[in-house]
């Protein structure tokens, strides 16, 4: 556990060191989001029809903008071979930093959000659920991600290839977020779509730390 | 007894042949040096002797175990320096270094990384960020780190690139300390470093031609194919 | 190399297999084709249009099957590091593509005059299509390696993850689809079918496994020769170099396994 908090705590102060990346990954996402009402139009009926999906998508691009960078710099200078080499289990380490991934990556955007909902003209019912759904989802989306983070280590054009990897992978999440969000729009329970995005995240909980690892050793070799 | 030993290594890097049948045997408070041309596998062998990639054949113990049986014990003896320092450029040499103090479950940290920052005389820089650091100082961080904690093995790769005369000779006094507590230190150079009497192991004879190596471990089907070329490799071998 | 050892057992095998393989393939598909394309009735409601179904059903069937067949791979590869098992899966991904990329042409093609439309989200098309983007992930990753192991090794991983999602991903769509289900599509009808017509159906999709065993077998007994192929390069046979200019253990030193070191 020891282990655990410490990459946690390395990668949580880099990325403040660093500080570009996280603003960077909510103004994509802000910016995208903006993007919706030139494309379709600014009526707001239309808007706050298609509020739910157009947010869930931005995350889902922005999420998956920072991934390369999670293993790929540590994979560069070294430090990753030295991480494999530390007595540590790899499969904590890999989770320690998913978790830092998630804290500077996936937070930020449950907390933009709810505003970018108002800016596409949500109705407040499914503000809750958005934040639930997203709170469920983007661990989710981290864990998954870090599968192909790890597979293109060493990859010629790795960031055009992680979309294409993990971008289908990432269609449940949408699916369920989405119609979680629109479940609470028309009134009705989201219980049964949260519950199985909960069920998602437990998988991928429980298979993407060893798969990610089962990469980095690969990567490294 | 031996304690560190290596027997019929054979190592494939991609689909190359690095070496065949390598052994070796080192015991408490020896020194290897690892010899031999560019690509004779130094760091090859260093990386299979870390477990970062595992022999094609062969076995390497320690203490009689395969180590690839009990991979977290093997981690927690050993310190491997690599050709890249991995230095982060946003953070202090000292919180470079306690990234790898705490995966190692030290207790008294910052005691610990005092004291391996006054071995290499970098002890004025703890707070320095990596990216002001010279290449030689970033090496020297580096090198603090194998000093971090108890280890019974020291891989070394290139220690000294980078290092100006005085931090060799710091280096290899560190080494002579290490060894007369009963480490194990295999390391490759270029630079003369003052060691005393290394065990020294030359590369270039395990550098088994591929092409006996092929025919050796091949079957009859592929010697079919192979049998006209060899044929025409022995004719000039034979004008030869 | 170590790796050749069972794999020349594959080649022995496949090489006395092939013929027959090829033989049984020809005249299968020749029946099938005769089938389906004379030798049934047409459909009272889709008239010759049905004759579509043909190809594309087993088509479905196969670009599944190849996908089921690379995790299956890519497991053995995880579990026994079977070099073989890499290759195989490396050598399936583009006919499972082409077959998955031909079910949903065809899907197309048959929908325009039944549906009226080329493209429905229609919980198999969507399916159907996110299994492609899955294979052309995979071919990506493959290739996108300068090591060739390297990549066979990262897409095997690939592959046994993809696997994992892919019943995920299908129950998603379902569930997807059954909530936004556009009113005007009618579905395919379930099983009842002809005889007449469930025959060359089976057919031609015995011949597309036999088509998609030989694939296979050619492309990996191509990659067992290409690998060979390289070995021989860096074994230094191919050296251009007189080889009177210098003693032969120097030349095969530095042209052969030692030129070029990594790490």
């Amino acid at each position: 556990m020891n282990a655990f908090v410490a990459i946690l705590r390395r990668d949580l102060r880099l990325a403040l060191r660093q500080g570009a990346d996280s603003v960077m990954v909510v103004a994509f996402f802000i910016v995208t989001t903006t993007l919706f009402p030139f494309g379709v139009g600014p009526e707001a009926n239309i808007l706050a029809r298609i509020a739910s999906g157009v947010i869930w998508v931005s995350a889902l691009l922005a999420a998956m903008l920072s991934l390369e960078r999670v293993f790929q710099t540590d994979y560069e200078d070294g430090t990753l071979e030295l991480l494999t080499l530390s007595p540590a289990p790899l499969e904590l380490l890999v989770l320690g930093k998913v978790c830092a991934h998630w804290l500077t990556t996936g937070l930020p955007l449950i907390i933009a959000a709810p505003v970018m909902a108002v800016m596409l003209n949500m109705d407040q019912d499914g503000f809750g659920t958005l934040m639930i759904a997203m709170l469920i989802g983007t661990p989710a989306l981290s864990l998954i991600g870090a599968i192909g983070a790890a597979l293109i280590l060493g990859a010629r054009r790795g960031g055009v290839l992680v979309s294409l990897l993990v971008l289908p992978l990432y269609i449940p999440v949408l699916i369920f977020g989405a119609g979680a969000v629109e479940a609470a729009l028309l009134g009705i329970s989201a219980q049964a779509q949260l519950q199985i995005m909960g069920a998602i995240l437990l998988l991928s909980l429980a298979a993407a730390p060893f798969a990610t690892a089962h990469a980095i050793r690969q990567a490294v070799e | 007894m031996t304690v560190f030993t290596g027997s019929d290594l054979t190592c494939l890097r991609g689909e190359r042949l690095v070496f065949g049948d390598l052994s070796f045997s080192a015991n408490t408070g020896d020194a290897v040096m690892l010899r031999g041309r560019n690509g004779a596998g130094k760091s090859s062998l260093l990386r299979l002797m870390a477990g970062l990639m595992a022999p094609r054949h062969g076995t390497i113990r320690w203490q009689g175990d395969d180590i690839a049986n009990d991979k977290i014990a093997h981690r927690a003896r050993l310190h491997y320096l690599g050709h890249q320092d991995a230095i982060k450029p946003v953070l202090t040499v000292r919180d470079n270094l306690r990234l790898w103090a705490e995966l190692r479950g030290i207790s008294d940290i910052d005691a610990e990384i005092d004291q391996a920052l006054r071995a290499f005389d970098i002890h004025h820089l703890g707070k320095t960020a990596g990216r002001y650091l010279s290449s030689g100082q970033k090496r020297r961080t580096a090198l603090a780190r194998i000093l971090l904690g108890q280890s019974d093995l020291w891989l070394l790769d290139e220690p000294t690139v980078g290092l100006d005369r005085e931090s060799c000779a710091e280096l290899a006094r560190l080494i002579a300390e290490f060894r007369a507590k009963g480490g194990i230190v295999i390391y490759s150079t270029h630079v003369d470093l003052d060691i005393a009497a290394p065990i020294i192991l030359d590369l270039d004879p395990f550098a088994i031609p591929m092409m006996e190596w092929l025919i050796e471990h091949d079957d009859e089907d592929a010697n079919q194919h192979l049998s006209l070329d060899m044929d025409q490799g022995r004719t000039t071998e034979a004008a030869i | 190399m170590h790796r050749f050892a069972k794999p020349s057992v594959f080649l022995k095998l496949t090489g006395a297999m092939m013929p027959w393989v090829v033989a049984l393939t020809v005249i299968l598909t020749a029946a099938g084709l005769y089938l389906a394309l004379i030798g049934s009735p047409v459909d009272y409601q889709q008239g010759n249009t049905v004759r579509i179904m043909y190809i594309h059903v087993p088509a479905a069937w196969m670009g599944l099957f190849c996908y089921v067949g690379m995790a299956l791979c890519g497991a053995m590869s995880l579990i026994w590091k079977h070099p073989l098992a890499d290759i195989c899966a490396r050598a399936t991904a583009p006919v499972g593509a082409t077959f998955t990329a031909l079910t949903l042409i065809t899907g197309s093609l048959w929908g325009e005059p039944m549906w009226g439309t080329w493209w429905v989200w229609d919980a198999r098309l969507t399916s159907m299509l996110i299994l492609l983007f899955l294979y052309l992930g995979y071919i990506a990753l493959v290739n996108a390696f300068d090591d060739p192991e390297r990549g066979s090794k990262a897409g095997s991983a690939l592959a046994l993850v993809g696997a994992i999602n892919v019943p995920i991903v299908k129950f998603s769509v379902d569930w997807w689809n059954t909530l936004h289900q556009p009113a005007s599509v009618a579905r395919m009808g379930g099983p009842t079918i002809d005889p007449s017509m469930l025959a060359p159906l089976l057919i031609m999709a015995f011949a597309f496994t036999g088509y998609y065993f030989i694939v296979l077998v050619l492309r990996v007994r191509l990659e067992l020769n290409q690998r060979r192929i390289r070995a021989l390069q860096l074994s230094g046979l191919f050296d251009e170099r007189p080889v009177a200019s210098g003693d032969h253990d120097e030349l095969a030193y530095d042209q052969g396994h030692n030129a070029g070191a990594s790490k």
